[in-house]
């Protein structure tokens, strides 16, 4: 998952196209041989965090000896849950990946009518909280449960994890490759599956990880579907026998499927080459003419806003106005409002600092150790929140007390879930950046630290913003991790709203939960806009 | 465009610093001043029943005690888990429990402190733990919710176990993913026994049961005649009718199985201290909660039983705690969830 909002590719473990250069090699390395400690040093401290619950699900799981660890996995039940997860993560990241490259190809290379607007509006899916989009379904179908109704619910929320990458990926692809099937004499479907599906592939890739490991960890629409998957097991598993071995061990096996399918993505790309000829110089294809079909196509977008955007809003909007009707608590909004802006922009400022030097060393260097320390980072990812406070409330109580309950170490959690969103952006961005300049700059006698300030990091800083932006998106709407460890007495919206629907008042929920995706579609729109049509090199239609 | 995300990482900072600086400096938001004013000798309780309801109840007793409380919200259970996780080092010095096992679980761990005699006399002694380390504070009864117009109260069955015999075939609404259901099903199988429980759900299965989403559902469907029959908790009738203007505009009413019957299970929610935190102010905190005004409170807003003698809350048509019988239970063994899910799991009631 490198190029999840520049949809560059970012090989994690060929060497960059430019290695081909004699020199250069030599140079390349001897860096490989020793990475500057300036990077390692804090990248491994951004790994360790990373692995921290791993540390305490562990420890949970051998308590009563690993006898017990079997006898969990071993369970025919397990095994079931496996296969239901899986199956529920493999169908709706195959929808995603359609939805998102119909849309994707729709708003960057077809002539379809306000082609901007809907790049805008397709993003928007991902201010969603689950929680709030599976309380609309359900009241909306009541019958929509169980496997088909999380399908829905996850399917709608996060098939801008595959756009937003792909999107990105058709605006900087070199599209000769595709100029060249058509003047072979392929028809428009042949030239796109044969020349420009395959260099999709990492975004298709990365994003589609994104979205399995999504469907794997998100709670809020498996449990009120009704359907059990991994992450509603587990919290079952608290909740029905305050025996924390079972739930232990099965975090275990979903951090071991995390790691599987991280290692399937990087290997999914690691055979083939993507790089670009030519660094800066691309070109935005030709845009396709849909003809007869321009108007009908409008129905892909609508039908996708509807499904995503459209239900949570009517529900939304039904539930407030019956809730207004009821006495506006507009004070309890706004602190809470407060209160969810703080944590969010806490931990997406910390997480992106953590990125910076796992993201700038896994695409400078390519030895074992950045990969391996990427791949790290990657642990908490798939893990429910309420496995990763769990985690945090054992070890801070034990090593940093004075911080338990504190918002330092709730910023912690979110760094340790949400961290690969910011590694990613990091990467992609930073592997976009010439590596030449950053030696221009060494020659010229400056130091490795100065270089990283002055060169690296503005040059990917677009990039780096972009991925804060998504992680401070991904706190807004962070529930069972927020309920468990932030400060005595403060609310975030979405804490409200768990209080509020505890006692199934929609009506009174509902204010926080619009004011939770309001909030939230404001940086939205941000990545929408960045990946969208707006920033259209001049010359290119529409 | 770079600049306008260059720009993004400056305004993500600005909003962390500007929001920071805001929770610090203003005084409203609470999260670390209460953080720091519970070191400073605030009571801290962890609370598994909802903000909405026992937050105003929690203001009332700092009006009359003068302590000042600090609280978290969160699931029963979660809760459960999060103490012992902490262990000795806990914030908290008492945890208010929706249910029973959260505190069964807390009590075998060893993390629960005795509780005084005087208080525990306070409640009838089916109410709190055996072991006197937990205290009831309010109760709920399982009922069967009957539809008069379809059922005469002669036929109304003797026992739960009667709803597996032909007559009650698709007639029996249910809400099988509830937890009141749950703790329905572990009291059955802690008075009746495993082998029996089994039997009863797989006939009552075989009876065409209809699963509803939760137990206010259940109540309009048999209030409207959808269905004679409901498994339910007591309170879903009386908020309905409290919502109508009063029983007398329903239709449907509550049935008490007769007896020590498993149907008529009597659960609480329950109120401990942790061990080591025992102080004046947690004792006065639980003292209150067993008080007269707390005690009203919990009827009145909830329509749950209260425990304490002498208490009349404003609830029409309420039964008062000592028409009820249920089964003799030790609340605290209704920790044994896992057990529970598991058989209905086997059966398929799910």
């Amino acid at each position: 998952m490198t190029e999840l909002l520049t949809g560059a590719p970012a090989p994690a473990s060929a060497p960059p196209a430019g290695s081909a250069e004699p020199g250069r090699r030599a140079v390349r390395a001897g860096r490989r041989s020793r990475p500057p400690l300036l990077l390692v040093v804090p990248a491994c401290l951004t790994a360790a965090i990373a692995l921290l619950p791993m540390l305490y699900l562990a420890v949970r799981a051998f308590e009563q000896g690993a006898g017990v660890v079997g006898d969990v996995l071993l369970r025919e039940r397990t095994l079931r849950l496996l296969i239901r997860s899986l199956l529920l993560a493999g169908a709706v990241t195959t929808a995603c990946l359609v939805i998102g490259v119909a849309l994707a190809w729709l708003t960057v290379r077809s002539d379809l009518p306000w082609r901007r607007g809907w790049a805008v509006v397709a993003a928007l899916p991902l201010a969603v909280p689950t929680y709030v989009a599976g309380f609309a379904w359900i009241s909306l179908l009541p019958r929509l449960s169980g496997f088909l109704g999380a399908f829905v619910v996850l399917t709608a929320c996060s098939y801008p994890y595959v756009l937003l990458p792909v999107a990105a990926a058709l605006r900087r692809m070199d599209p000769a490759g595709e100029e060249v099937a058509r003047s072979l004499g392929l028809s428009p479907w042949q030239a796109f599956r044969r020349a420009t599906l395959p260099q999709l592939r990492p975004a298709l890739a990365a994003g589609g990880l994104l979205v399995a490991l999504y469907a794997l960890s998100d709670f809020g629409a498996v449990s009120i579907m009704r359907f059990d998957a991994f992450t509603r097991v587990i919290y079952t598993s608290y909740r029905s026998s305050f025996d924390r071995t079972p739930a232990a061990v099965l975090g275990l096996l979903l951090v071991a499927v995390t790691l599987v399918l991280v290692w399937l993505e990087a290997r999914s790309r690691g055979r083939a080459s993507y790089s670009r000829v030519g660094r800066g110089g691309a070109r935005v294809g030709a845009t396709v003419r849909l003809g007869r079909l321009r108007l009908p196509a409008v129905i892909v977008p609508v039908a996708v806003a509807t499904l995503s955007l459209g239900v949570p809003a009517a529900a939304l909007l039904y539930w407030t106005s019956v809730g207004v009707r009821g006495g506006f608590p507009a004070l309890d909004v706004g602190g809470a409002a407060l209160t969810t802006l703080t944590f969010a922009a806490l931990g997406a400022l910390a997480t992106t600092v953590l990125a910076v030097p796992v993201g700038v060393l896994a695409a400078r260097r390519s030895g074992r150790l950045p990969r391996l320390l990427e791949r790290a980072s990657w642990a908490g990812h798939a893990l429910p929140g309420i496995v990763v406070a769990f985690a945090l409330v054992f070890l801070s109580v034990r090593y940093a007390f004075p911080l338990y309950q504190r918002t330092p170490v709730l910023v912690l959690a979110y760094a340790v879930l949400f961290l690969p969103l910011a590694v990613g952006a990091v990467h992609a961005s930073a592997a976009q950046s010439p590596p030449g300049l950053e030696e221009v700059a060494r020659s010229t006698g400056a130091r490795p630290l100065a270089v990283l300030r002055r060169v690296t990091l503005p040059l990917a800083a677009p990039g780096i913003a972009a991925g804060a932006v998504l992680v401070f998106l991904t706190c807004m709407k962070e529930l069972p991790a927020t309920l468990l460890l932030q400060p005595l007495g403060s609310q975030t919206l979405a804490t409200r709203l768990w209080t509020e629907t505890g006692v199934a008042a929609y009506s009174a929920a509902a204010p926080y939960a619009a004011l939770l995706v309001l909030l939230s579609a404001v940086p939205t729109y941000l990545l929408g806009v960045r990946t969208g049509a707006l920033d259209r090199p001049p010359g290119g239609r529409g | 465009m770079p600049r306008l995300l260059a720009r993004t990482l400056r305004a993500l900072l600005v909003t962390g610093l500007l929001a920071t600086a805001a929770c610090g400096s203003g005084g409203d938001d609470p999260a670390e001043q209460l953080a720091a004013a519970a070191e400073a000798g605030e009571l801290v309780v962890y609370s598994g029943r909802n903000e909405n309801l026992v937050g105003p109840l929690l203001e009332m007793f700092t009006e009359v005690s003068g302590i000042e409380v600090a609280t978290r919200y969160g699931g029963s259970a979660e809760l459960a888990a999060q103490l012992l996780e902490e262990g000795d080092r806990t914030p908290a010095a008492v945890f208010l429990s929706q249910d029973a096992g959260a505190l069964g679980a807390l009590q075998d761990a060893g993390r629960l402190e005795q509780l005084p005699a005087d208080t525990l006399a306070t409640v009838p002694a089916q109410y709190s733990s055996a072991d006197g380390r937990w205290v009831g504070v309010s109760g709920r009864s399982r009922v069967l919710v009957y539809n008069p117009d379809l059922v005469a109260a002669a036929d109304l069955p003797k026992s739960v176990f009667e709803l597996t015999e032909p007559q009650y075939d698709g007639k029996v609404g249910y809400a099988p993913t509830n937890a009141s259901f749950q703790s329905f099903v572990t009291g059955m199988r802690v008075t009746a026994g495993e082998e029996r429980t089994r039997a009863f759900l797989e006939g009552f299965r075989d009876n065409d049961p209809k699963a509803y989403e939760g137990n206010a559902l259940i109540v309009d469907a048999v209030n409207e005649g959808a269905i004679p029959f409901g498994l339910v908790n007591h309170y879903y009738l009386y908020e309905k009718a409290s919502e109508a203007g009063g029983l007398d505009k329903l239709t449907a009413r509550n049935y008490l199985f007769p007896g020590a019957d498993p149907g008529s299970l009597v659960n609480v929610t329950g109120v401990a201290v942790l061990a080591g935190k025992q102080s004046q102010d947690a004792q006065a905190f639980v003292d209150y909660l067993l008080g007269e005004q707390a005690q009203t409170y919990f009827a009145e807003v909830t329509k749950e039983f209260p425990l304490i003698e002498g208490v009349q809350p404003d609830v029409p048509d309420l039964p008062p705690l000592s028409s009820l019988q249920g089964p003799k239970v030790d609340l605290s063994q209704l920790d044994s969830l896992a057990q529970t899910l598991a058989l209905l799991d086997e059966v398929g009631l799910t």
